[in-house]
């Protein structure tokens, strides 16, 4: 049975903006990640989906710990059973777990630095958080490309010398040098070409597999997250309006935006005729949110209820979570297009 | 309008022999290597390839704004149905001096551009309006009152409410979806024949790229434009466009009627291309099949083909020791594979 890796409870994260109506004013706050919790089990993937500015970089950032959550609770279980809460961790314990999670961002033109060769973008976590000697590092190092698929004879060379595939193939090297339990993907696919693209899935896939990885995968590609997740979370403005296995989600999802998110992917397939659902607007400013349902506005089966009271997310059933006041009567379409929908509620 | 003078089986733009030379440090590289196609009234061309086939460079060529560096060569016939062109013979766009007063009054009021970043297509000093404007003050009236009227006009049709607030702000002041509304309003606000639309939405979300992909439809439905759509999204090319042209490597490699393309692919790399990408309700279990290796740099490329080395179904010593020609396997439908050939070797 497959423990879990990591939970999360009520997470919050807010920033601080400046005021635009005085020069001196307090300044305001923006609340960017709303009582996020969910769970990770060992060797899942769960993909985290949204519009930008939906607040899913900042949940992955607050995860690696490239920024602190203002509030709430990321417990890491490590693997001899022991749970840290890494908002308490301080100075040098902190330290401990970096090299157990690790990160893979979007753009591995800016990710990696030009002045390194590759050698050392890839060893560099490794010096850093072990000791150990130059000829084991080499070894690694050699191993790691080898596994990603690099060649070993291009580890002198500097980044510019090669091509985004091959460049976010040294960002998964890197990543993977500590041997991490948890990786989070920012977007690792989203700036690749389609033929690269799908190289990298099965890499990652396969890298997976053999070394028992979980992945947070964050991205707004529903194709890919679809053939690479166990489990989805949509996010919308802050908070996790939907969460369910992959299929489930897929073929109903519950909650209108996933609804509206699955009818606005482009299909490469000209003989499929489907109804797209069209959202009006555009994604509401999370510095002042709209009452109630934040979705509101955009959503096509709006009440009432739905601009006064705010929906929890609960549990619909077989591990099904969803953040809408009808996610029971309404019949949403998902992915494959067969189901008609309906509006009584 | 003078429609009578142009035949209706004239394409609105022919490209033939499209080449785009670049001199590079260690020798030429063939960015764009003989390209045809063409667009016809009123229709959507899409151009499909990935990253430095050279796709973005051959839409720009049509209107001349490719750096000074780009060596161009070829024809492109442009037959206008509107006055003052509309004598029923073509125009060489290449031949236009690329800052001379003709190709000025093609460029933005005929043949109109939108780009993939909003924004750096606007300039952050002036508003939205102001930059609206100058394009309908150079093109079309010298009336200032009437040109905000226009621009107005515009703003609303492509659903951005509140317009004469919108009118005054900066670019800034937008957020993405609504700057490429705004860019799309001033690429149509001279009522263009063709518009080239170059990775439109690429730097969208999928809600607000089905906003901006329907207001596309519509308004090319309103103003009877031509288009000629450039991505790498082979799920847009099947809800945008009549024709699709796939690029490799600075060549078209197939092109075919947008519903031929997805049903009966013929050449290797588009066949890769709709495998490689992953569908909504596919099979998940299954791994997704990719094209091994990734694309080689036309530098001092020996006449091969460019697919060569990623190819599965490559003929050794017929596919690496000449150019492929492009071969018509019906009248819709062209090809440039040795499997489909009669020439030298091909099955």
């Amino acid at each position: 049975m497959a423990k879990p890796i990591l939970e999360i409870k009520n997470l919050n994260k807010e920033f601080k903006v400046k005021s635009k109506k005085a020069l001196f004013a307090k300044p305001a706050s923006v609340r960017v990640l709303q009582d996020i919790s969910f769970h990770l089990m060992e060797g899942e993937t769960l993909s985290i989906v949204g519009e930008s500015g939906c607040g899913k970089t900042t949940l992955g950032r607050c995860i690696v710990r490239g920024m602190n959550a203002s509030s709430g609770e990321v417990v890491y279980r490590t693997e001899v059973g022991e749970s840290v809460d890494f908002l308490k961790l301080k100075g040098a314990e902190s330290k401990r777990f970096r090299k157990d999670i690790q990160m893979i961002f979007q753009d591995p033109y800016s990710s990696l630095s030009p002045r390194m060769s590759v050698f050392d973008i890839i060893s560099e976590p490794l010096i850093a958080n072990f000791k150990l000697p130059k000829a084991e590092v080499e070894r690694k190092v050699a191993a790691i490309a080898e596994k990603t698929g690099l060649n070993v004879s291009y580890l002198k060379r500097y980044p510019h010398a090669f091509s985004g595939g091959q460049r976010q193939r040294i960002a998964i090297a890197r990543a993977l040098i500590t041997q991490p339990r948890l990786i989070v993907c920012d977007e690792a696919v989203s700036a690749l070409d389609v033929s690269i693209q799908a190289q990298i899935i099965n890499l990652l896939k396969d890298l997976q597999e053999q070394y028992k990885i979980t992945y947070i995968f964050i991205s707004h590609d529903l194709s890919i997250v679809e053939n690479i997740s166990d489990r989805v979370a949509v996010m919308h403005l802050g908070k996790v309006v939907e969460m369910a296995g992959v299929d489930s989600m897929f073929k109903q999802p519950r909650h209108p935006y996933t609804e509206a998110l699955l009818s606005a992917v482009p299909q490469p397939d000209p003989d499929l005729k489907k109804e797209r659902i069209v959202l009006e607007g555009e994604v509401p400013n999370p510095a002042n949110p709209p009452s109630g349902c934040h979705f509101h506005p955009r959503c096509g089966y709006k009440t009432e209820r739905c601009v006064k009271e705010v929906p929890a997310l609960r549990e619909i059933g077989d591990n099904h979570m969803a953040a809408c006041h009808y996610a029971e009567q309404l019949t949403l379409r998902g992915a494959k297009h067969e189901r008609g929908t309906s509006d009584e509620q | 309008m003078t429609a009578e003078t142009v035949q209706p089986q004239q394409p609105l733009l022919r490209v033939q022999d499209l080449k785009i030379r670049i001199q590079m440090d260690n020798g030429v590289m063939n960015a764009v290597d003989g390209v045809d196609f063409e667009i016809r009234k009123g229709k959507t061309l899409g151009l499909v390839g990935e990253s430095g086939c050279g796709k973005s460079l051959t839409s720009r060529a049509l209107i001349g704004i490719n750096p000074k560096e780009c060596e161009t060569s070829g024809t492109i016939a442009y037959r206008s149905s509107q006055e003052p062109e509309a004598k029923g013979e073509a125009l060489d766009l290449l031949a236009l001096d690329p800052n001379g007063r003709k190709i000025r009054s093609i460029r933005g009021r005929k043949i109109a551009m939108i780009f993939q970043e909003p924004m750096t297509a606007f300039s952050p000093m002036y508003t939205i309006g102001n930059q609206i404007m100058e394009a309908i003050l150079i093109h079309r009236t010298k009336n200032k009152k009437e040109a905000k009227k226009l621009a107005l006009e515009m703003l609303g049709k492509v659903g951005i409410s509140d317009q004469e607030k919108r009118f005054d702000q900066y670019p800034h002041e937008f957020s993405g979806g609504m700057r490429q509304r705004a860019m799309i309003s001033m690429a149509l606000s001279c009522n263009p024949e063709l518009l080239i639309a170059d990775e439109p939405t690429t730097a969208l979300d999928v809600t607000i790229q089905a906003q901006v992909l329907e207001l596309m439809k519509r308004l090319q439905q309103e103003f009877g434009m031509a288009i000629l759509l450039v991505t790498h999204d082979l799920g847009i090319i099947a809800e945008m466009c009549d024709e699709v042209a796939v690029m490799y490597l600075g060549k078209i490699v197939e092109q075919a009627p947008m519903k031929e393309i997805f049903r009966n692919p013929k050449h290797p790399y588009t066949k890769g291309l709709l495998r490689s990408m992953p569908r909504l309700g596919g099979n998940k279990a299954k791994r997704l099949e990719s094209i091994e290796g990734s694309v080689p740099i036309p530098v001092n490329m020996p006449p091969m083909c460019g697919f060569y080395d990623r190819c599965k179904d490559r003929i050794e010593g017929v596919c690496n020791r000449q150019s492929v020609p492009a071969t018509q396997i019906s009248d819709t439908h062209t090809v440039r594979c040795f499997l489909y050939s009669d020439q030298k070797g091909g099955q």
